[in-house]
This record gives structure tokens, C-alpha cells and sequence, in this order.
């Protein structure tokens, strides 16, 4: 169980608003295409750039990408209406964003946390996303700045809105709901969820209370660019408030930017003189109102979600299994590649380690075919090969796209070496490092480290760490 | 022989070769030389791209191949309709020098029946009123009588087919800126059913009741243009599947046992000559075989209400993207907010602003309910009440407007004075119904006085009959 958050008596109320770039050929209203990282102003038309005259078209495939994010997260997904939502600003071409209000695409879902908390989903709607302003010279905010450059390549991008309720109570759970939330995005395929290039967006909601008491006023935290900022932001933000009212004062409702320079949070600006948004349905747009046939198609092409996987690759792994290791194979994708080294016979926790440690970089499907992984880690299994000279061997096969890991351990020489052999060296290393070897006789199990030193050294890594390891164990009884 | 006037005969005439499209250009090019001068139709002549365009077409028809159903008829556009590389300035200071990259549907429409445009047309500025007095760029002067106003806001498309200086053209219809201007004018004017014509490149006033819709001299070629503009377009979330069956069958039908509907509680303010040609038509199309039926339409009355909280509202939003960032007009100012007010201080005039406002504050927090909320209900109340109706009659028939053409600066500094012109035609936008003003005889001055008819929704093909009937009846009395 995730412990709650307390500073002087006080305890913290957070909700999230996350925002995702669905990941779809083209904007959700019009036939641009949806990249990044191109020329300023190369993916715009007539809708993009909200000319008289223009109309929007609402794209399918983000409308299934967003009832997919719903049903990921077991919401019920509704007949939705676009809403206007009307202010001004020079990013925002129409004056006014395309998005959803009182009837949005998704409601009423949730999420789980490793340790069964669930955190309540209050709302998952689709919107436009904004162009991009520049704001040169001055603070780098538009006021007091020497001129705006405008990219619009980003306006009109798919976004889903994730709206989550306010059930999360530490910035431990805030930060593993965003992760969480982050796994399932990627595994279903909506969107590649990356906070550093902003194709995912958090919003923190962030207030203070004593226990018991009704909520407290609420500050949003925004430009939290990382899930590790997002905590610090989450905590500073609650212990600034807890120090206003421990001093009398009290938290004013307010808009706040995260500063990673200073660890703080500013304000922004309050949200007593907040613009009206003067919401209403688009009539250029109409209602879209979801087949149950179409949402049945939907949820069945809906991917086994992370938490299922992990569960399966633990089972698959048994009690050796490194759950940091699945966590981090599953995110990647390759716990079917781990399943299927397994299917030829070979030790899936050892697998899963090497998986981890070995296809960081190498994307969902390693290049190495399963059968050698399979055939590498018997080896290593059987003590034909050291969990050194295995990871030596992983290297090879991967700048080979493969081969035959025995060939691969004759090349380098990589022999078992013979009991006697390893005695030997055994017997050196004691005679060699005789103060390590009376501590470790005295019961300092630490010392046994520059014993084995010796021999990995001596042998040039070749010897068994954990043979060696077993011979001490049992010279010392 | 003489060379025909209407678009069906020019386009029957160009496409046998008896007559050129350059010379049915050349024409309606010389007439607005001579004439828009006293008559201020017209506010971008194309008189360049027309004569190439009929060129193509006169190539196309000497090659054998036919140009369309519009070929070489000369057709005036009004200038809230996107013509790619061609001024659209909604007669707004606003955007004055715009130039769209891109043809609104019907123009590419117009141009694949092989119309020929000849320029774009004056309107209240972006089409919100009912006299064009609140263009930027000139008032238009009543074919009629330059005295006195074309009515609007479409009144450049009228003005141009009642001066003969276009056989056909096109308007848009918000609250009757086609059909008000029709009856005025003495034409044929039609506001389609909602969705029947691509909004696509019609710069948007009120999104869910404009429509675009033609302006003829007579029924048939109204429905020729109309069939030539409608029909599905994806591009437009709105349009419709399947419009309305074909028109011109519709044009020669008659009205032998067709049901007319005289709403009994129509709101009274028409004028009594306009109310004299208004019992005449029940007594023609009585004359011609209708049964004419008394229905009630209760929630008719409250339609202009309704209006004025809707389109106000949904203008004020519209609108909002005209701040001097990305295209047309720009006042220089210190700093971003104070460069969206004065640019939309300066660019706007005085009628679009109020409308602006009207609209923001009908929006506004805590009038939402009160005020848009309630008038959608309105808007709900007229379509139930119309349905209701429509179990009893075919179509129904009220007058387009309560007076004949006013004169100009009449009604300038009255605004309400002014919404009260389209009393009787702004529940069919607010019901997406199709309605069309056919001339009926002069009232007081011998000016025009236009009678309205009114179908349910797709219901265009009755409604054509029924205008056609009108029509005929008349030409017989003359």
C-alpha cells in the first residue's frame, strides 16, 4: 500500500489531467498530417489555420483511438457531442478550440495501481490541439516578449483529454498512476506517450486538508515536464499550501507553472478573472453517436493490457522473477519475445534478465531469434558458460543478428573450466588475500567480494562466479 | 431570333452552338458596365477569368463535349462564397484584399455545370442584415427604384438578376437574407433545406442556419442552379445524404389536389398591400386545383426571438478568428490584446458588432440557459409545431416580407425595426425547412411584393411545384 502523504497534519488531494497526442496519420479534423519535428508550418490547410470559410471533418481513426483509451481504462463510452470552447489567443487559430463538455466521448472509468488502489476516471474526451508560439525575447511568456513566431503544424493534432478524479493522495501514487497510465497508452497503440516531446501532457490538481475535513482550495500545477518533476512538483506545491494556512493565510485558486531551475511552483494567473469559455456544441459538427456493435469491435481488438502481461510473465518467470525486470520488459513490449524463449526449453527468469538488461535500445521485437537466446541461456543453465561470459556472448549475437551461441563461446574460448582448475585458483585467492579471508571467517560476509575478486581476476573471467562463490561457502564451515 | 435571357436558354443555346458562351459573357459583362454603376451589384467584376472561362467552354462544346447543364450562363456569386484567388471580403473592412486558396463546393459545383462567374456580389457586411446599407463598401440601390433598398443581406445577388445583368446567381440564406431580398427585388429566390448545399467555403455567419441558395427570373432556372449546387459533400459534417428528388419534373406539375396551408396564427405587421397580393395567391392556386387549409403553427411568432439569441450567439464565436494574426485586416497596436481590439474595433462595423455582442453575452455564464439555451427549445417548438402542420398541408404560404422596399436609410438607425423584416422567414431556418419567394404582382408603388412558400424538410421538388403554379398564374394576369 502506497503511504499517504502528510507534512504538519495536513494530507493532499490530487486529480490528474493528462493530455495525450493520438498517434494517427492525419489532424482530427482535417487531412493534414499529424507529425512532429518537420518544418514550422508544412502540415496546414484551410481548417488548420481555421480560414473563412472552413469546415471541419472529424477523422474516424481518432475517434476509435479515444473509445479505445476509454475502454482501456473501463469507461463507458457514450454518443458525444464537439463543444466550442471560445478564448483568444494567437496559437489558436478559430479563436476557439474544438473539444467535448458535458457530453464527452468516455466517462466513469478507473485505473489500478500495483497495489490495488484504484484511482477513479472521471472523463476521457477527445480535442483539438493549439499551434505553437515562440515568444521571443523577454520572460519567454507572450507578455513582454518582442514578437511571437507561430508554428501551426500542431493545431488541429488529436488529443485525448484524461481527466482522472480526485483520488490520488501521495506523489508516489500520482507518479505511478502517469506511468501506469502511460503503459496502457503505448500497449493499445494510441499514442507513444512521450512527456519530454509533450505527446503527453500532465496537469496536476493539487490541494491540502486536514484529515476529515472538506477539500481544500485546489492550485493547478502546469509545465511538469517528466514523471520525476511531476512528483516534486506535486509535493512542493502541497507544502507551499500547508505553509500558507499554517500561517494564517489562505490558497488562492490559481493557475501555477512549475519551475524545475528552482524546485517551485509560480502563479500564472488567478483563476477569479479566468475567461469564460462560453462553451457550446459545434454546430459545424455533428453529435457521434457510438453502435454497440462498434464498440463491441472496438474492445475486442483492444491488446492485453500491462497489468495482465506483467501478471502473465511473473507466472511464466515463477518466483525468480525480477519484478523490475518484468515491469520494464513488459513497457517495451518484449515480454512475448521472453515467452517465446521459453517455449524452446529455456530458463525464462534468466531470459527475462538478459532481455532486460541486453534490448534496451532494440524496440518491442529483438533482432536475435528466440531459438539462440534459448540455446545461450541453456548454456548458462547447464554452467557451460558463466553469467559473465553469457552476457559476452548476448553482445555477439546481437552484432550478428544471431548465430550459434556455442560456436560463438569456441571463438572466444570460453571453456567450463575443470573443478580442479577452479580449487586451484580457489586456494590462490585465500593465500593471496589473507585479511579478507580471517573477516570473512570471522562472519563478515562482505569480504567474500575481494575473494571472489581475485579469482574472476586470476581467470580472467572465465571462473563461475557462483561456483566460486559455493566453493568459499563451504572452505569456511 | 432573339438571344435568350434565362440560363436554361443560354445554356441550351451554348450547348447547340447557336450561341457562344463568350457572347452570353460579353453581354452580361456590357450590361454590368454600363448599368452597375447606379445600381452597386456587383462588388469584384471577374471580367478576365469570365471571358477565358467562356472560351474553354465554347472549345469545349466546338470538340464535342459537353460543358454542363449551365453552360456559358453568366452567374454573379455573393462575396461570402470563397473563390480561390478571387477578393471574398464579406463586404467587411475585415477582409478587404483576402484572397481564399481555395473554391468554396458550389463554386466548383457552378464551375463542373459550366457557369461562368462574372463577379461577386455586395451584402450586409457579413451577411447580417436585410437592406446590404451595412456593406463597407457601398449601399445597393433597388433595381426598381434607386431610392430605395434591395433588401438584404444578399441584395448584390438580387439586385444583379433583377437589373438583367445575370440571368442566375447565388445567395446565402441565415434568417431570409435570400428570399427577403427576392421579394423585394422582384425574383425567384430559394433557401434550400439545411444541408442540402455544401456550407464549404461559405464563410460562416451562423453555422446551423445558413444555406446557400440560388437567385433566378423564373422557377425553372432557380432549379437548374439549385440542382447543379446540391447535393452530399463530405467535406461538409452537416450535408445531407440524399437532398430531394429532380426539380425540373417538379416545375410544369401543377397543384391539382395539392394541400396549401394558410397558418392561421401567423403574426400580423404586413402591410395591406402586401397582404392583398399575399389572399391572391391562396385565390390562384385555389384556382388551380389546391386545397387550401387552415393549420397553426403557435410557435411561428416566436421564431424571430429565438433568432436573435442563435445567430448572434453562433456569429459571435464565428467571428472570433478575425483578430489580424494570420490573414486580413490588421491594426498595429503594443501588444497582442490590445492589437485584437483594435483591429476588431476598426475592421468590424457597427451592426456586426452589436450582433458580436449580443451573441457573447447570450453565452456568457450563467445566461447560457436563460437565454441559448432557451431559445434551442424555441427552435425545437417550431419544428414540432411545423411537423404538425405538414400532417394537414403540403407546403405552406405566408408573404416573404411584411413591406415592399423601403427607402434607403429608412430603417438604418432602428435596428428592431429592421430584424422585423424577416418575421416571416426565419422559423424555416430555425427548422432547416426549405422556402422560396416567388414575385407576386407590385404592391404600394408599384413596387415588388414576394410570396413565400414553405415545405418541410427536402420537400423542394412540392415547393418548386407550387412556386411554378404562382408563377404561371401570374404570367396569365399579365
Amino acid at each position: 500500500m502506497t503511504e499517504r502523504w502528510t507534512y504538519e497534519g495536513f494530507e493532499m488531494v490530487v486529480g490528474l489531467e493528462v493530455h495525450v497526442e493520438l498517434d494517427t496519420a492525419t489532424k482530427l479534423f482535417s487531412g493534414s498530417a499529424n507529425r512532429f519535428g518537420d518544418d514550422p508550418n508544412v502540415h496546414i490547410d484551410p481548417v488548420t489555420l481555421g480560414l473563412p470559410g472552413a469546415l471541419p471533418v472529424l477523422n474516424a481513426r481518432a475517434v476509435e483511438l479515444g473509445a479505445r483509451i476509454g475502454l482501456a481504462l473501463g469507461c463507458t463510452v457514450q454518443a458525444c457531442v464537439f463543444a466550442r470552447k471560445n478564448y483568444f489567443y494567437p496559437d489558436m487559430p478559430k479563436a476557439y478550440q474544438i473539444s467535448q463538455y458535458d457530453k464527452p466521448l468516455n466517462i466513469d472509468g478507473r485505473l489500478a495501481l500495483s497495489d490495488g488502489t484504484v484511482i477513479g476516471v472521471e472523463r476521457a474526451h477527445l480535442e483539438e490541439d493549439t499551434g505553437k508560439s515562440t515568444h521571443l525575447g523577454g520572460s519567454g511568456r507572450i507578455h513582454g516578449s518582442e514578437g511571437s513566431l507561430i508554428d501551426f503544424n500542431r493545431a488541429g493534432v488529436p488529443l485525448v483529454e484524461i481527466v482522472s478524479r480526485p483520488d490520488i493522495v501521495s506523489p508516489d501514487q500520482a507518479r505511478e498512476y502517469v506511468s501506469e497510465l502511460r503503459a496502457i497508452l503505448v500497449a493499445i497503440g494510441a499514442s507513444d506517450a512521450r512527456m519530454e516531446e509533450g505527446s503527453m501532457r500532465v496537469d496536476a490538481n493539487v490541494s491540502v486538508r486536514r484529515p476529515g475535513e472538506p477539500l481544500g482550495t485546489r492550485c493547478e500545477i502546469k509545465n511538469v515536464n517528466s514523471v520525476r518533476s511531476l512528483g516534486r512538483a506535486i509535493d512542493a506545491e502541497a507544502r507551499r499550501q500547508v505553509a500558507l494556512i499554517t500561517a494564517g493565510e489562505s490558497v488562492v485558486q490559481q493557475t501555477r507553472h512549475w519551475d524545475e531551475g528552482d524546485g517551485r511552483t509560480h502563479a500564472l494567473r488567478s483563476k477569479e478573472d479566468a475567461d469564460d469559455y462560453r462553451y457550446f456544441p459545434d454546430p459545424d459538427l455533428v453529435p457521434f453517436v457510438p453502435s454497440a456493435e462498434w464498440i463491441d469491435e472496438v474492445r475486442s481488438a483492444l491488446p492485453p493490457l500491462p497489468a495482465k502481461r506483467r501478471a502473465a510473465l511473473a507466472v511464466l518467470c515463477g518466483v525468480a522473477a525480477d519484478t523490475e525486470a518484468v515491469m520494464t520488459v513488459v513497457e517495451r513490449g518484449q515480454d512475448a519475445y521472453v515467452a517465446e524463449v521459453a517455449t524452446h526449453g529455456a530458463d525464462a527468469a534468466r531470459a527475462l534478465v538478459h532481455v532486460k538488461e541486453a534490448f534496451a535500445e532494440l524496440g518491442a521485437r529483438p533482432r536475435v531469434p528466440a531459438s539462440d537466446l534459448a540455446a545461450l541461456v541453456a548454456m548458462e543453465s547447464s554452467g557451460a558458460v558463466t553469467a559473465t561470459q553469457a552476457k559476452t556472448l548476448l553482445g555477439d549475437l546481437i552484432d550478428a543478428g544471431g548465430g550459434d551461441p556455442a560456436a560463438l563461446a569456441a571463438q572466444r574460448g570460453f571453456e567450463a573450466m575443470d573443478d580442479g582448475e577452479l580449487v586451484a585458483l580457489v586456494d590462490a585467492a585465500i593465500a593471496a588475500e589473507p585479511d579478507a579471508w580471517q573477516k570473512y571467517c570471522a562472519g563478515e560476509d562482505k569480504a567474500m567480494g575481494a575473494l571472489v575478486g581475485h579469482v574472476m581476476k586470476a581467470s580472467r573471467g572465465q571462473a563461475d562466479g557462483k561456483a566460486v562463490s559455493a566453493l568459499l561457502v563451504s572452505r569456511r564451515s | 431570333m432573339s438571344t435568350p435571357s434565362t440560363a436554361i436558354g443560354i445554356a441550351a443555346a451554348v450547348r447547340s452552338g447557336s450561341m457562344s458562351a463568350v457572347d452570353a459573357v460579353e453581354q452580361s459583362l456590357e450590361r454590368i458596365g454600363a448599368s452597375d454603376g447606379d445600381i452597386g451589384a456587383f462588388l469584384t467584376v471577374t471580367a478576365s477569368s469570365a471571358r477565358d472561362e467562356a472560351a474553354a467552354i465554347d472549345a469545349a462544346v466546338a470538340s464535342g463535349s459537353d460543358p454542363g447543364p449551365l453552360a456559358g450562363v453568366p452567374i454573379a456569386i455573393k462575396d461570402n462564397m470563397c473563390t480561390r484567388g478571387i477578393p471574398t471580403t464579406c463586404a467587411s473592412r475585415m477582409l478587404d484584399g483576402w484572397l481564399p486558396p481555395y473554391d468554396a463546393t458550389v463554386i466548383s459545383r457552378l464551375r463542373t455545370a459550366g457557369a461562368v462567374i462574372v463577379g461577386k456580389t455586395n451584402l450586409d457586411e457579413f451577411a447580417m442584415g436585410s437592406s446590404t446599407e451595412n456593406s463597407a463598401f457601398g449601399v445597393t440601390k433597388n433595381p426598381h427604384d434607386p431610392t430605395r433598398v434591395p433588401g438584404g443581406s444578399s441584395g448584390g445577388s438580387a439586385a444583379a438578376v433583377a437589373a438583367g445583368f445575370v440571368p442566375v446567381s447565388l445567395g446565402s440564406d441565415t434568417g431570409g437574407s435570400i428570399r427577403q431580398p427576392a421579394g423585394l427585388c422582384g425574383v425567384v429566390g430559394v433557401k434550400p433545406t439545411y444541408g442540402a448545399v455544401s456550407r464549404l467555403g461559405l464563410v460562416a455567419f451562423a453555422s446551423s442556419l445558413d444555406q446557400i441558395g440560388p437567385f433566378a427570373g423564373n422557377v425553372a432556372d432557380a432549379a437548374v442552379v439549385l440542382e447543379a449546387i446540391a447535393g452530399h459533400d463530405p467535406g461538409d459534417s452537416t450535408s445531407i445524404p440524399e437532398p430531394f428528388g429532380p426539380l425540373g419534373a417538379a416545375v410544369p406539375r401543377g397543384v391539382e389536389g395539392m394541400r396549401v396551408g394558410r397558418i392561421t396564427d401567423l403574426p400580423a405587421g404586413a402591410d395591406p398591400d402586401v397582404t392583398e397580393r399575399f389572399e391572391a395567391a391562396f385565390d390562384a392556386l385555389a384556382d388551380a386545383g389546391a386545397d387550401i387549409v387552415d393549420v397553426e403553427v403557435p410557435a411561428f411568432t416566436y421564431g424571430l426571438t429565438a433568432y436573435y439569441l442563435i445567430a448572434p450567439a453562433e456569429a459571435s464565436s464565428n467571428l472570433a478568428r478575425y483578430d489580424g494574426v494570420r490573414y486580413g485586416h490588421r491594426v498595429a497596436a503594443p501588444d497582442t490584446d490590445a492589437m485584437y481590439v483594435a483591429t476588431r474595433t476598426d475592421g468590424f462595423g457597427a451592426e456586426v458588432k452589436r450582433r458580436i455582442l449580443l451573441g457573447t453575452y447570450a453565452l456568457s455564464a450563467g445566461y447560457y440557459d436563460a437565454y441559448y439555451g432557451k431559445a434551442q427549445r424555441v427552435r425545437r417548438l417550431i419544428a414540432d409545431d411545423f411537423a404538425r402542420a405538414y400532417t394537414h398541408a403540403d407546403v405552406l404560404l405566408t408573404p416573404t416580407a411584411p413591406t415592399v422596399a423601403f427607402e434607403i436609410g429608412a430603417k438604418s438607425d432602428d435596428p428592431l425595426a429592421m430584424y422585423l423584416c424577416d418575421t416571416y422567414t426565419i422559423p424555416s431556418n430555425l427548422a432547416g425547412h426549405p422556402a422560396m419567394s416567388v414575385p407576386f404582382g407590385t404592391g404600394a408603388d408599384g413596387l415588388p411584393v414576394g410570396v413565400q412558400v414553405l415545405a418541410p424538410a427536402v420537400g423542394e421538388a412540392t415547393m418548386f411545384a407550387v412556386g411554378a403554379a404562382l408563377e404561371r398564374a401570374m404570367g396569365a394576369q399579365r
